[in-house]
C-alpha cells in the first residue's frame, strides 16, 4: 500500500463522509414532508429543493459564532469537532463490497468500531458540560445516562455476530456471513439497531435534546457552524450507524451479482435502514427519560442476552 | 389494544400519506382557485355611486373615506325647477383598517360595491393601504360573474315579484 493508494482511499472516505450525510439529511426533509401531507423544500436549487441543505449549509456559515461569557471556551470550541470525527473515523473501516472494497482492514474491525462510536457521545457531554447553562447540562447528564444504558446492548447484540462469524474483522464476517444468519441474528439486529438509533439521540429517543423540555439539550448555546457540524454528526451517525447495522445483521456487500454490484448493495441496504430511522422519527413520539431507561434495561439488554445465548448455542450444534 | 399496535399505527400512516399526493400548491407558481365570493377587496362600481354615505356610516371600522360636492343641473324643461346632484370627488378605503367584514357591501342601496377575489395588495408601508377610487374602480374588472343558484333553491324573490307582477297584468288584460 503505497501513499498514493492510501491517499486515494481517505480521499474516498471523505468524500462519502461529506455525500451520505446530506443524502440522508435531504431524504428526511422530502420523507417527513410527505409523510405529513406536505412537500418540503421545493425552491433551493431548482429541482424539488435538492440544494436545500447547501443554502442551509451557507446560511450557518454567515451566523455569528458566538460562546457564552461563561463557558469554558476551549472545551466549548473543541466539542463539535469531537462529536464529529469519530464518525469520519469508523467509515474508515466500514466494508463497501467484496476483496477488500474497504478504505482500512482492521483485525479488530468491530472492537474499533464500537469503541471510536462511544467517542462520538462525549462531544456531546462536553458541549453540554462546557456551555454553563443548566439546560445544557440536563441535556447532557440525560447524554450520558442513555449512553451507559444503551452501550451495553448494542456490544451485546455486536458480539453475538462476532461469536457467529468468529472473528472480529468486518470483511471476516461478511465472508463468513450466510443468508440464514438473518432470522438467526434477527434479534439481536433489531437490538443493535434500536440502540444505535438512542445513542445518535434520535426520536423515540431524544430526550436529551427534547426541545420543548430543555431547549435543545447540550446544543442549546451553539450557533453557527458549529452547531451545524453538531447537525452534521447526526446524521453522519445515522449513516455510520445504518452501514454497520447493515454489515452486520444484513450481509453488506451480499446479495444478487455481489461481485460487480457488491457496493450497490451495501448502499441500498444502508439507505433503507436510514429510512427506517426517518420512519420513526415521523411516526413515534417520544419517550420520556425514564422510560428510554427501563426500555434498554428490561428489554434490551435481556434481549441481547438472549441472543448470545442462542448464537452460542447454535454455534457449538453445528460447529 | 395490544401491545405495540399503536405504534404499528403510527408507521402506517405515515406510509399510507406519503404515498398520496400532497395538497400543498406552490402559490406564486401556481395561483389558488379561490371559491366564488372570496372576501378579497372590495371593488367599487362608481357609476353606480350616488354618495348617500351609507357605507361609510355603517363600516364599523370608519375605514371608508367619502368626499363629494353638489352640482346643479339645468331644468329639464323650460320653466322647471332645478335639479342637485352629488358628485363623488373622493372614495377612498383603508384596508389597513378594514376588518372585510363586507357590511358596505350589504348596505350599499345602488349596487355600487362589490367583493372582489383579488387579493396581492400587500405594500411594504400601513399608509399605502389606503386605495383611493381609480384603484377600486380598476378592482371592478376583476369581480366575477355571481354563481347561478343552486338547482334546488328557492326563485330569487326579484324574479318571484316580478313574475308575479306580469300574471296579475295579464290577467287584467284578460278580464278587462
Amino acid at each position: 500500500m503505497d501513499v498514493v493508494d492510501v491517499l486515494w482511499r481517505l480521499l474516498a472516505v471523505l468524500a462519502a463522509f461529506l455525500v451520505l450525510p446530506l443524502l440522508v439529511g435531504q431524504a428526511e426533509h422530502k420523507v417527513m414532508a410527505h409523510m405529513q401531507g406536505r412537500v418540503g423544500p421545493m425552491h433551493a436549487g431548482g429541482f424539488h429543493g435538492w440544494a436545500q441543505l447547501v443554502a442551509d449549509g451557507v446560511k450557518f456559515a454567515q451566523k455569528e459564532d458566538t460562546v457564552p461569557a461563561e463557558a469554558d471556551r476551549r472545551i466549548f470550541r473543541l466539542a463539535p469537532a469531537l462529536a464529529l470525527v469519530p464518525y469520519l473515523v469508523v467509515l474508515v473501516a466500514i466494508p463497501v463490497g467484496p476483496d477488500g472494497f474497504v478504505a482500512q482492514t482492521l483485525d479488530a474491525g468491530l472492537v474499533f468500531v464500537l469503541a471510536v462510536l462511544g467517542v462520538g457521545v462525549l462531544g456531546s457531554l462536553m458541549a453540554g458540560w462546557a456551555s454553563a447553562n443548566k439546560y445544557a447540562l440536563l441535556g447532557a447528564l440525560r447524554t450520558a445516562a442513555q449512553l451507559m444504558a444503551y452501550e451495553l446492548p448494542l456490544l451485546l447484540s455486536a458480539a453475538s455476530v462476532a461469536m457467529a462469524a468468529g472473528t472480529l474483522s468486518l470483511p471476516g464476517i461478511l465472508d463468513a456471513f450466510e443468508w440464514w444468519w438473518i432470522p438467526w441474528q434477527l434479534a439481536g439486529g433489531l437490538v443493535f439497531f434500536t440502540a444505535g438509533m438512542a445513542e445518535l439521540q434520535r426520536p423515540p429517543f431524544d430526550a436529551p435534546i427534547a426541545p420543548e423540555e430543555i431547549i435543545f439539550g447540550a446544543y442549546t448555546e451553539y450557533s453557527g457552524l458549529r452547531f451545524a457540524l453538531f447537525l452534521l454528526a447526526e446524521y453522519a451517525g445515522i449513516v455510520v450507524v445504518s452501514a454497520l447495522t447493515a454489515v452486520l445483521f444484513l450481509g453488506g456487500w451480499h446479495g444478487p451479482a455481489s461481485d460487480s454490484l457488491g457496493w450497490l448493495w451495501t448502499l441500498l441496504k444502508t439507505g433503507a435502514l436510514s429510512f427506517l430511522v426517518i420512519w420513526a422519527r415521523v411516526a413515534w413520539p417520544r419517550l420520556r427519560a425514564d422510560q428510554i431507561q427501563r426500555f434498554a434495561w428490561t428489554v434490551l439488554v435481556p434481549v441481547a442476552l438472549a441472543q448470545l445465548a442462542l448464537t452460542g448455542i447454535i454455534r457449538v450444534v453445528t460447529a | 389494544m395490544s401491545f405495540g399496535s399503536g405504534l404499528a399505527k403510527g408507521l402506517a400512516i405515515t406510509l399510507r400519506t406519503m404515498t398520496r399526493r400532497s395538497v400543498t400548491q406552490q402559490y406564486p407558481e401556481t395561483s389558488p382557485s379561490l371559491p366564488p365570493r372570496s372576501r378579497g377587496v372590495i371593488a367599487l362600481f362608481e357609476e353606480n355611486c350616488t354618495v348617500c354615505m351609507l357605507c361609510a356610516r355603517e363600516c364599523p371600522d370608519w375605514c371608508i373615506y367619502i368626499d363629494s360636492h353638489k352640482e346643479t343641473l339645468p331644468p329639464a324643461a323650460p320653466g322647471g325647477r332645478e335639479r342637485s346632484r352629488n358628485v363623488l370627488d373622493r372614495f377612498a378605503i383603508d384596508f389597513s383598517l378594514c376588518m372585510y367584514c363586507g357590511i358596505c357591501v350589504e348596505v350599499c342601496p345602488f349596487d355600487a360595491l362589490f367583493w372582489s377575489p383579488e387579493f396581492e395588495y400587500a405594500e411594504t408601508d400601513i399608509r399605502e393601504l389606503t386605495h383611493e377610487r381609480d384603484r377600486l374602480r380598476a378592482w371592478m374588472w376583476t369581480v366575477p360573474e355571481p354563481p347561478p343558484p343552486d338547482p334546488a333553491a328557492e326563485e330569487p324573490k326579484e324574479i318571484a315579484a316580478a313574475r308575479k307582477a306580469a300574471g296579475r297584468a295579464t290577467g287584467q288584460e284578460a278580464g278587462g
